[in-house]
């Protein structure tokens, strides 16, 4: 058989993939509005709990992280590869920085006793229980995705450095970055339901 | 009759080199993935069957008989399970559309082969979960195949295990789902335009969409039962401010435009077959390609239709009853244009349209009686009673089982090159028409005479409808092991086919049978329809 690259028929591809996350993730915002219609005033509540400065500091690393997704691949095109592979790692250093943010994010909150099922929680309105019930789902389920999307980008760039992807045939990495920037675009809607609520 | 070797082998044979098993799992041919999911569904479908078998025997008599009723809720739990996610939902469309997709286009193969094994593989993992959640923990599901909360999550049998397995599996049908759009929309032959698709590949086109549209919600509908159980989050938990709803909402849908990803494909096959075995162009070619698309939109607008006794504003009701109504105009518009199209055909009957002829008729009787719950007034009378299943089991079996019986005895001769044998073929339908209506008409009468569904033991006033439907599972049993049977042994030792037994006008029959491994030796240009039958011979 022979070898066929269908460069619109790739991006076709991963436009409907980003559809379905968007889906996924879109079964959670509606639970989301369901329960906000439901409790105001626990969510408000909720909300003030959480930290907007780590919060706002997270959604700065990732638009900034976005930026140079968006950098390497214009690099690639004009066939800087080493520049390319630079950004690309500079995109995978904010994508962990962001994971280490949420670490202590979540550990401070584990250390007041609000996680999934505990005690503290139980003793809150349920409406508060919900709140963060669906904060440790949703920014958790973002969490994986910004894994999965720092490990892509990690595979795209050892594959760009072995020349697999290139100038000429950027496909593969322009998928990557469309990925990282849905990564993103979901962080944008949950930053401010979950921090700037109150 | 010609018994000789077939020429070739076409894909079946292996390339030099690469031999056995691994030929056929790690191969990115769409035809032995296509292959590779029908062995899995035929061996599934068996296994689900023999735990309906054996739900009918407990239920031919009243009183505890035969199995107790942990094991019965088991029992019927995993016959759900393995019959909605592991049979029907990737029957046609996982293993015929597999293969006939991009021969139909004139393509040769899908748009991602690699992703297309790699969904092969999920399917896979998703079946393996699904069958070792039996044995492992502590017991089988016992929830029903819909895992409605609060009991899924309550309950102590091994669900996490199999909503594990069926998320896997959404994420298989959903890569398939996004190769084939693309496919469609990328990799048609030159000359292949959108009006000269044949209507089977509208109807894979319109069950993609669903597939990539609906079954995300799925997946996270079913992540989060996995997550109330393992992480006690409350979303779905009155005791911690959930609402159960939700979850019935959530689960809808997806779960009522899955039952188009059920049974569209199957009106393809339909719509393929009608008009070969007539010898006439098919009437209103663009209104049953747009009424797939049109069925497509409006069963996702219809998913609460499941819920009028659940709760919901009586507002909600109306509307949700009045969207249900509006489904039935393009399933209508398909039976009328099937049966126009037969009207002063130049008709032979053989085992493929036999095969159609009875989902027209199952499929219409089970869309009648899917309008009486459709109405929210009759519907608060049959809910949650014998009616129900026997109407969705005419809508999923009698439509969709013999829709992809029709396309087993329409396609195969093209996939292996044999032909089985027709009479065979034919008697096997008429026992499997007989043991289908014997088994699920009474569950209609049963139903409006007020028997629940889903309950261990019954009243002695439901023991004649009761015991009718199990001899009727005993008929159906006889008819499809002969139909299987028989296929088996056409494949295996039947003659020769030829490349077009049929003398159908698509582009698959102007390949050799089996197809080579690139589909066609030379890239087709498509100059007409596929169903204009000019010059086009059949081979007897």
């Amino acid at each position: 058989m022979t070898e066929h690259r269908d460069y619109a028929g790739g991006k076709l591809g991963m436009w409907l993939f980003l559809f379905t996350e968007i889906l996924l993730f879109g079964g959670l915002f509606l639970l989301y509005a369901a329960y906000l219609h439901r409790y105001p005033a626990d969510f408000n509540a909720g909300g003030k709990q959480l930290d907007v400065v780590l919060g706002a500091a997270n959604t700065v690393i990732l638009i900034t992280s976005s930026f140079t997704v968006a950098a390497s691949i214009t690099a690639l095109r004009l066939g800087e590869t080493t520049r390319c592979l630079w950004l690309l790692a500079a995109t995978v250093a904010l994508a962990l920085g962001f994971l280490v943010n949420k670490f202590f994010e979540w550990s401070a909150k584990f250390g007041h006793g609000i996680y999934p099922g505990s005690e503290h929680l139980m003793r809150l309105p349920p409406g508060e229980n919900l709140f963060f019930g669906l904060y440790y789902a949703m920014t958790g389920l973002h969490g994986l995705h910004v894994l999965i999307g720092a490990t892509l980008l990690t595979v795209t760039a050892a594959l760009v450095r072995r020349g697999r992807v290139t100038q000429g045939n950027f496909g593969l990495l322009e998928n990557a970055g469309l990925y990282w920037h849905l990564v993103d675009l979901v962080w944008i809607f949950l930053f401010p339901l979950f921090y700037l609520i109150a | 009759m010609d018994h000789g070797n077939v020429d070739g082998l076409g894909f079946l044979a292996s390339a030099p080199g690469r031999g056995g098993l691994l030929s056929w799992i790690g191969s990115t041919d769409h035809k032995r993935i296509g292959l590779l999911y029908m062995g899995c569904i035929v061996f599934m479908f068996f296994c689900g069957s023999i735990l309906g078998m054996i739900l009918r025997l407990k239920l031919m008599t009243p009183g505890s008989t035969l199995v107790g009723p942990q094991t019965y809720n088991a029992m019927f739990t995993l016959h759900g399970v393995i019959m909605i996610f592991l049979v029907v939902i990737p029957s046609i469309p996982a293993s015929l559309g597999n293969i006939l997709l991009p021969l139909q286009i004139g393509a040769e193969d899908v748009s991602f082969p690699r992703l297309n094994l790699f969904s092969w593989w999920l399917y896979v993992l998703g079946a393996v979960l699904a069958l070792v959640s039996i044995f492992t923990g502590t017991g089988a599901p016992d929830t029903g195949w819909t895992f409605y909360v609060p009991f899924s999550e309550r309950t102590t049998t091994n669900v996490s295990m199999a909503v594990t397995a069926v998320t896997i599996l959404g994420f298989s049908s959903i890569l398939t789902g996004l190769n084939f759009v693309t496919t469609i929309h990328r990799l048609r032959a030159p000359g292949m335009t959108w009006t000269r698709l044949p209507l089977f590949v509208w109807s894979l086109y319109a069950t993609a969409w669903i597939q990539v549209l609906a079954t995300p919600i799925l997946g996270i509908t079913l992540a989060l039962v996995f997550a109330e159980r393992v992480l006690h989050l409350g979303l779905f938990d009155p005791g911690r401010g959930g609402d159960p709803l939700l979850y019935q909402h959530l689960f809808w849908i997806y779960s009522h435009p899955a039952v188009y990803i059920m049974v569209l494909p199957a009106m393809g096959v339909i719509s393929d077959i009608i008009p070969v075995f007539a010898r006439k162009n098919i009437f209103g070619y663009k209104m049953i390609a747009f009424s797939s698309l049109a069925i497509a939109f409006a069963g996702s607008l219809v998913w609460a239709h499941h819920m009028f006794t659940s709760g919901m504003s009586d507002t909600a009701v109306l509307v949700f009853s009045f969207l249900t109504f509006i489904v039935a105009i393009p399933s209508a518009i398909k039976v009328f244009n099937w049966v126009s199209t037969l009207y002063k055909g130049s008709i032979s009957v053989d085992p493929p349209l036999l095969f159609s002829l009875g989902f027209i008729f199952m499929f219409s009787v089970g869309g009648l009686t899917g309008l009486v719950q459709g109405s929210a007034g009759t519907d608060i009378h049959v809910h949650d009673t014998y009616f129900i299943v026997g109407h969705f089991h005419y809508v999923i079996f009698g439509g969709t089982g013999l829709g992809l019986f029709a396309a087993l005895h329409f396609w195969l001769p093209k996939i292996f090159g044999r032909m089985y044998d027709k009479t065979v073929a034919k008697l096997s339908f008429w026992i499997i028409l007989a043991g289908m209506n014997l088994l699920y008409f009474p569950m209609f009468i049963l139903g409006l005479e007020g028997l629940p569904r889903r309950y261990y033991d019954y009243l002695p006033k439901y023991a004649h409808g009761q015991m009718l439907s199990t001899v009727g599972s005993w008929i159906l049993a006889v008819g499809l092991v002969m139909m299987f049977a028989n296929l088996y042994r056409g494949i295996r030792r039947g003659p020769l086919a030829g490349d077009n037994p049929w003398g159908a006008a698509t582009l698959e029959w102007t390949t050799s049978s089996p197809p080579p491994a690139d589909n066609f030796a030379t890239e087709p240009v498509v100059t007409r329809g596929p169903y204009d039958f000019r010059g086009v011979a059949r081979r007897d």
